[in-house]
């Protein structure tokens, strides 16, 4: 069984196989502290060393060759939210992972963009 | 820097709606109704020790907790995706809400006619955040139905905030509900530029 295969880290009947904190050296705060469940992030081609990164590190940048919210990171990754966060806020820090400016998810959304929002839901 | 602009032009703006009340009123099925993915689940862990510690050592023994939240996402365009999360389902999960209701366009209160006080919680959130929202009330088959003013005078809300009538297991009512959503965040935004 490959290693690189997220199905060997999941099993559907004990849930995960690793303790989820494990992941992340029991680290609970992400050392970036603006990600939303809704904040975008998507991976940027470097050149940077990935030898250190973990299976899950790498699981995430291959999710995110597309944006995907932090959320749906977490929830592709079979992992508790805040072990996303710790996981993407080092991948941020790297340099591999990009994520929305947090002024683009504005407290309060203005009148274009919901402008935006509105005419798309009508067109689904 | 320039390369940097066209790196942040590659990551979507993000935009959310909350999708409110009790348990099993059908938030799921609202978010399943008008999401362009199977919604997903993601959870939280919490344990007794709180989320104000940085180690977890030493905690293995303590009861650990897991709070369920679904969402869906439909892609406005290129540049803006919404996504709709729901509402953990029991009270005691309130302190996830503030991360969820944080930048959101409003909320949906889902509520159900045979169960009305599921709503109340919901409603009494937003209403002290000043986060728009609008009541829908999923019209079960065998549920009696009641006439809006009934509805509003049992859950307490004015005129002022949208009340309207859906079956979340249909895609075009659903979608009904998240315009009333917006228009109604368009609505407050306009009151307070003006």
């Amino acid at each position: 069984m490959s290693p690189r295969s997220s199905d060997w880290w999941y099993d559907e009947a004990a849930g995960p196989l690793v303790r989820p904190y494990a992941l992340v050296s029991g680290r609970t705060r992400p050392t970036w502290g603006r990600l939303n469940l809704a904040t975008q992030v998507r991976a940027i081609r470097t050149s940077s060393d990935t030898s250190s990164l973990s299976v899950e590190h790498l699981e995430i940048i291959r999710l995110c060759r597309k944006p995907l919210s932090v959320a749906e990171v977490a929830a592709y990754l079979h992992a508790p939210l805040v072990v996303a966060k710790v996981l993407l806020s080092d991948l941020i820090q790297r340099g591999d992972v990009i994520t929305s400016d947090a002024s683009r998810m504005a407290v309060a959304p203005d009148m274009n963009l919901l402008q935006k929002v509105l005419d798309g839901v009508r067109a689904i | 820097m320039a390369s940097v602009q066209s790196e942040e032009l590659l990551v979507p703006a993000s935009v959310k709606i909350v999708v409110a009340g009790g348990f099993g009123v059908g938030k799921t099925t609202l978010v399943g109704a008008v999401s362009e993915i199977t919604p997903l689940r993601t959870e939280e862990l919490l344990t007794e020790a709180g989320t104000e510690i940085d180690d977890l050592a030493g905690v293995e023994g303590k009861n650990t907790t897991t709070v369920a939240l679904d969402f869906g996402r439909i892609t406005i365009n290129p540049e803006v995706v919404l996504y709709l999360f729901g509402t953990p389902g029991q009270d005691r999960f309130w302190f996830m809400w503030d991360e969820l209701a944080y930048g959101a366009i409003g909320a949906v209160v889902l509520v159900d006619t045979r169960r009305l006080d599921g709503g109340f919680g919901a409603i009494d959130f937003f209403e002290r955040r000043g986060i728009p929202f609008v009541v829908a009330v999923n019209c079960f088959e065998n549920s009696y139905s009641y006439t809006e003013d009934e509805v509003r005078h049992a859950l307490d809300v004015t005129d002022n905030v949208p009340l309207v009538m859906c079956d979340a297991r249909d895609r075009e009512s659903c979608k009904t509900v998240l315009a009333r959503v917006i228009e109604h965040a368009m609505s407050k935004l306009d009151h307070a530029v003006a």
